[in-house]
Order: structure tokens, then sequence, then C-alpha cells
């Protein structure tokens, strides 16, 4: 085997840890501000979702699943797993990871919708963003981790920080498609009749895409479930900590309880999100 | 362009390059070039070379090349040509969908190349009504609403706007359906709500990309037929794109005919099926049928014998015999058709005492009579019907002239029907 030659390095690590450094030095109070509005919106979800109590809460899930869903059973399933839930004796940190999420979703949507939008409208825009897209997905999630440390500190803010990074590209994605495969003839009618470009966005593509772009903002919330367990390493309170806490001191079944509990959410979550996608 | 050949015999306006003071679309060396850095197609060094050319040394695909067409205000005109002809460049080249590499395209005399961004757009709602070979509909509103399409985006109230898509719906034969969704309509009837969208707004220029073609056969034709008799009450100038000779050859007044990006001939149906500029459209036109195109204005003959009214039964029935006739279209002083006279009935009237001086309407047959714009077509059933030639007259029964059989199968044999017309 031949050793590649030690000589030849570049110190990306360096010119990172630099950029870091700097970006931490000049830009602090950006990053506070951010970290403020992100603070307030989660705290926000969380106020919310805690007051709200939980025997109004199973009810009101199961009342999503009928009505969303159209289907009775649905709505007694989703009931039954937050009631498990409940026996776990995880209520209140699921509601608080249940904050977190949707938290990072909302700012996943502001940032990822009008994204997508400007993606589909310029091909040079989408050669310089899929790439970075691409990065995004494939990069280890943990190492989103770090920087969002270093700019924020421990607790939910870096937490959702990695989440929104992480869980952002599959809306941006979805809108992008979505918008580029709607019917070139309705675009051009709506462009013959004299709309202006925003009446041809709202009136043909955004509705049209519509179907796309929920099961991005379905993916999207997905993810931002899967990452703000890891984000928990980060000591964003929730139940990722209790299953960190699990493995630390190697209690199998509580473990289970905790990543049963993350599962039955995932599904209620996944299933109402998707029904959005699926209604004309 | 020397293969544009453009028939003068009829319609000698048509044929001037200047302005035309009737033209209301004026098209003047358009050019559309595709592909990367596609202005160098238009300098000295390729603009003479085929298509094929310039694609093989430059990578750019030529749409359009050198369109000079004109066109009159209240006129039917057909693009046509098969695919990749560059019709459907064209027509979005009219409304600006695809904008041109070169070369200028008026309207009222205003030049729709040179306009900015917010003017096109009030142009186009202005101007403009377009219908889409796949109707384009928006499948998340309701028939009423993409009907009122046109008038939503120029902001007009909700109430005026269903008002009056209301009562385009029901010119197109929709009411009723107005609350139902396109997807849920036939694809006839989906075409008939992109048609009351484009004339919700009383367009002055009507746009077809294809309406019909993806209608099965029936359905096509009769939307043809709504179309010819909706054209003849609103007069406007419609653009019509189609791959299908036989629909551009009932519906236009002029047609256009694209091949590989040029004009290869302008002229009416009966002009492109007569006189065929080039190989190319002799091949399009060999299985047009000169049957719904030649009219009985082309072919009609002045009748062998004629007998007048007043003459008498003894004149008519001297005049069959030296004829050897056993019948003859009758006219009376103003050269109106009264009927046939027939050499039985003649004879008969001549044994009956008293004398007869002019000839008694009764004693004549009546015969089916056509226009001069009557096709051939709707000429066979009448002459299968009846022994004689077919009268042709005017609106005020005036007599024409006649069409025999022998005249329809000369002029719709196939090579000598040049000779005839």
């Amino acid at each position: 085997m031949f050793k590649f030659p030690e000589v030849v390095t570049i110190p990306l690590a360096k010119v990172i840890d630099f950029i870091m450094s700097w970006l931490l030095t000049h830009l602090d109070g950006f990053f506070d501000a951010i970290g403020f509005i992100i603070l307030q919106v989660v705290l926000a979800f969380e106020t919310i979702f805690l007051f709200i109590p939980w025997f109004v809460m199973i009810p009101l899930a199961g009342l999503a699943g009928w009505k969303l869903i159209g289907k009775k059973r649905s709505g007694l399933l989703f009931m039954t797993l937050l009631f498990l839930i409940g026996t776990f004796g995880y209520w209140e940190l699921s509601m608080r990871t249940l904050s977190l999420v949707i938290a990072s979703v909302f700012f996943a949507l502001i940032m990822g919708i009008p994204l997508g939008i400007s993606m589909a409208r310029s091909d040079r825009f989408e050669a310089i963003l899929k790439p970075i897209l691409d990065g995004m997905q494939t990069m280890p999630s943990f190492v989103y981790l770090i920087p969002a440390l270093m700019f924020f500190g421990m607790g939910k803010v870096p937490a959702m920080f990695a989440t929104i990074i992480y869980a952002v590209p599959p809306v941006i994605r979805l809108t992008n498609v979505g918008i580029r495969t709607v019917d070139k003839e309705a675009v051009e009618a709506s462009l013959a009749f004299g709309a202006t470009a925003k009446q041809v966005l709202f009136d043909v593509q955004l509705p049209l895409a519509k179907p796309s772009i929920m099961v991005g903002i379905n993916q999207t919330t997905m993810m931002a479930l899967a990452m703000v367990v890891i984000g928990s390493m980060i000591g964003a309170k929730g139940l990722g900590m209790e299953v960190l806490l699990a493995i630390n001191r190697i209690e199998v079944g509580k473990g289970f309880e905790a990543g049963l509990s993350i599962v039955f959410l995932a599904i209620i979550v996944d299933r109402i999100t998707f029904s959005f996608s699926e209604k004309k | 362009m020397s293969e544009i050949k453009t028939q003068t015999q009829e319609e000698p306006d048509t044929a001037l390059p200047e302005i035309n003071k009737t033209s209301q679309i004026v098209i003047k060396d358009l050019w559309k070039v595709f592909g990367r850095d596609s202005k160098r197609v238009l300098g000295k060094k390729y603009k003479d070379l085929s298509k094929d050319e310039i694609q093989e040394k430059t990578g750019c695909i030529v749409g359009l090349r050198d369109i000079n067409l004109e066109i009159k205000k209240g006129e039917f005109y057909i693009l046509m040509g098969l695919s990749g002809s560059g019709k459907s460049t064209l027509i979005r080249n009219l409304i600006r969908l695809v904008n041109s590499s070169s070369g200028s395209i008026e309207i009222n005399g205003k030049n729709l190349t040179k306009m900015k961004q917010e003017e096109l757009i009030e142009f186009r709602r202005q101007t403009y009504g377009m219908v889409f070979q796949h109707y384009g509909l928006l499948p998340h509103q309701t028939v009423l609403d993409n009907a009122a399409y046109g008038l939503k985006v120029r902001g007009i109230v909700k109430e005026t706007r269903y008002e009056k898509a209301s009562k385009v719906l029901e010119t197109v034969g929709l009411k009723g359906w107005e609350n139902y969704y396109p997807g849920s309509l036939s694809g006839g009837m989906q075409q008939r709500v992109g048609l009351a969208r484009a004339l919700v707004n009383d367009p002055e220029i009507l746009l077809m990309d294809e309406p019909f073609s993806g209608l099965d056969p029936l359905i096509k034709r009769q939307m043809q037929d709504e179309l010819i008799e909706l054209q003849d009450k609103l007069q406007k100038t419609i653009i019509f794109v189609t791959h299908d000779l036989h629909e551009a050859l009932k519906l236009g007044d002029r047609i256009a005919i694209l091949r590989n990006g040029e004009v290869v001939q302008v002229g009416t149906p009966e002009e492109i099926v007569t006189q065929p500029a080039d190989g190319y459209i002799q091949e399009f036109i060999r299985d047009a049928s000169p049957a719904k195109v030649i009219t009985a204005r082309s072919i009609m003959e002045p009748a062998k014998i004629l007998l007048y009214a007043w003459e008498g039964p003894k004149t008519a029935l001297t005049l069959l015999r030296a004829n050897k006739r056993r019948g003859a279209f009758i006219v009376d002083k103003s050269h109106k058709l009264l009927g046939v006279a027939q050499e039985d009935k003649l004879e008969k009237l001549l044994i009956k005492p008293g004398k007869v001086e002019i000839i008694p309407k009764s004693a004549l047959r009546q015969v089916t009579s056509v226009s001069p714009d009557t096709i051939l077509e709707d000429i066979f059933s009448i002459i299968i019907k009846n022994p004689y030639p077919v009268p042709v007259v005017d609106e005020n029964n005036k007599l024409l002239g006649v069409v025999t059989s022998d005249q329809i199968f000369e002029s719709i044999s196939p090579m000598e029907g040049e000779d005839n017309v």
C-alpha cells in the first residue's frame, strides 16, 4: 500500500477553527439576538403545551386523528399512544420535546419555503444550493452540535439551532421540486392573462405545489424529531436526555420506555402532518 | 424568402410586402434561436446556413427563422405544421411567453417586442385570450373561478367577475357546471372552460394553441363547429395552431404553413389545396379531401340551356327538343330561379284547352339549390338524389350557374385538378 505523502496537506480544520473564532468574537451580538428570538418562540410553545392538562390533550389528539385523517381508528390510536406515554411517566418531558420540535419546524419552514421558492425560480441558485443541501443532509448530525454549542452555549437554543440546520433541507428541496413540476401550461395560462410574478406564485405555483410542499414539511418534522433527541446531548431537556441517562446508567428498561415514547410521538406527528399533503 | 409563395388571385392585399392598413398583427423578420449565446447565430457568419448546419456549428437550435406575416382584424388565421415546425413557438412569441431573438411584432401599431414588463402585463390583460392544448386550468379552483381568472388578475371585484364568467360559461354551454372542479369534467368540457376563460375579458385577439388536439374525433368536430358559430358572432382575430390539415382547412380564413421554423406558404384553404407551393405541402395535403375545401363558386358553369318563364310553354318545349333535353332550369325576368321545367309537364300544358301564355309555377319541379360558398361535400348528397345539375344561387335566389357531377369529378381527381380551377 502506498502511503499518502504527509507533506501534501490542506489545513481545512485550522481554517474552519479560525473562521469560528472570528465569528465568535465579531458577531457575538448577532448570535445573542438570534438565540433570544429562538428561545422566546420555544418558550411560548412550551408554555402552551405544558399548560394544557393531559386529560384535555389526549382527547384533542383523538379529535385531530379523527377529523384530519378521517378515521376514528386513527383517533383511538393517538389517544392510546399518548396515554401510554403518560403511564411511562414521561408526560412532561414528551411535551417539552414536542415544543422543541414544533418550534424548530416553525423556524425551518420560515427559512425553507422562501428558499425553496427562490431555488425554483433560478437555475443558478438551484445549482449553488443543491450541493450545500446535500452536505447538510449527509454531514453527521453530531457535527452541528459543536458550533451550535460554541455560538449559543448549553441548553435549548443550540439544540434547536442544530435541529433547524439538520431538518430544513427536505422542505427546501420539495418546495423547489413541487414548484418546478407544476403544470407548465397552467403557469403559461396565468401569465397569458396578465398575471404578475406574485400572482403566478400565489394563484398557481404554490397551490399546485402544495402536496409536494406538505410532504417536505412532513419530512422536516420527522427529521426535527430525530435531531431533537440528539440535541439533548447539549442540554435540551426532553425525552432524549432520558435515553442518554439510561445509557449512562445501563438501565435497559428505562431506555426503552423513553425510546418508545419518542416513537409514539413520531407516529402521531407523522400521521397528522402527512394528512395535510393528501388533501386537495 | 424565395420559398414563400403568396397567392394573389383572390386577395391581392394579403401579398403586399409593405405594412397593410387593415393588418392588426404584423410580424417582421422574426427570429427565435434557442441555446447558449444564441445572439451570435444572427450574425452574418451563421444567418444563412441551414438549421442543421447552425445546430452542428453552434449548438443552437433555430426555432423560428425570418418570419414575416400579416394578420388582419377579424381573421381566422391558422398556423399549421408538424411538431417541431415552430408553430407553438410562434404563437407564444405573439404574447411573449417566449421572447424573440430578433425582429419585431406589431399589434395594433404597438411594438410588442419592445415592451417593458409592466407594460406587457397590462397589454396582455387588454388584448389577449389564450386557449391551451392541455387546458392549463387550475385544478384547485371551481369552473367559475377558472373562467373568471382573467378578471381576477385585473383586480375586478368578485360579484362582477362571477357575473361575467357565468354569462360566458353559458355561451360555451357549461351552465350548471359552475361549482364543479375541472378534474371532474371531460376533456371537451374542460376545454370549454378554457375557452370561456379566454373569452371573459372580451379580448381582441384569441390565441389557440392546438385546442382540440387532445379531444376525441366526435367531440373535436363538435367543438370546431361551435367555434365557427361563435366566431360568426364575435368576429375576433383568432390565431389557431394545429397540426391537423382537415381542421386547418375547415376553420381557417387563411393558413400559414410552417416547416423547420420557416413559413412555407400562406394562402386560403382553397389555394393551399389547389396550388400547393412545393412538394412538402403537396405531401401534406395528399390525403386532404378537396371536397371539404372546393366551393361551388370555383367549379360552377353557366347553365347550357336556360328557359325563360315569360316565353311560354311552346317555346320552352321547342328549345328542349332542339337540345335533346328532358328538362331545364327556368328563370324569371330578374334571373331568379323558378325551378325545372320538364318535357312531359310542358306537353300536358299544351294539351289543355285555352292558350297558356306563361308557364305556371305548378307545372315546375322544385329543386334544391346551393350558395356559391357551399363546399363540394355538401353538394354530393344533393346531386345523388337529383337527376339535374345543382343550381347555384345567390341570396336573392338569382341563378349564378350550375354544378354537374362531371365538374365535381374533374375537380377532385388528383393531379388534373389544377387545370380546372
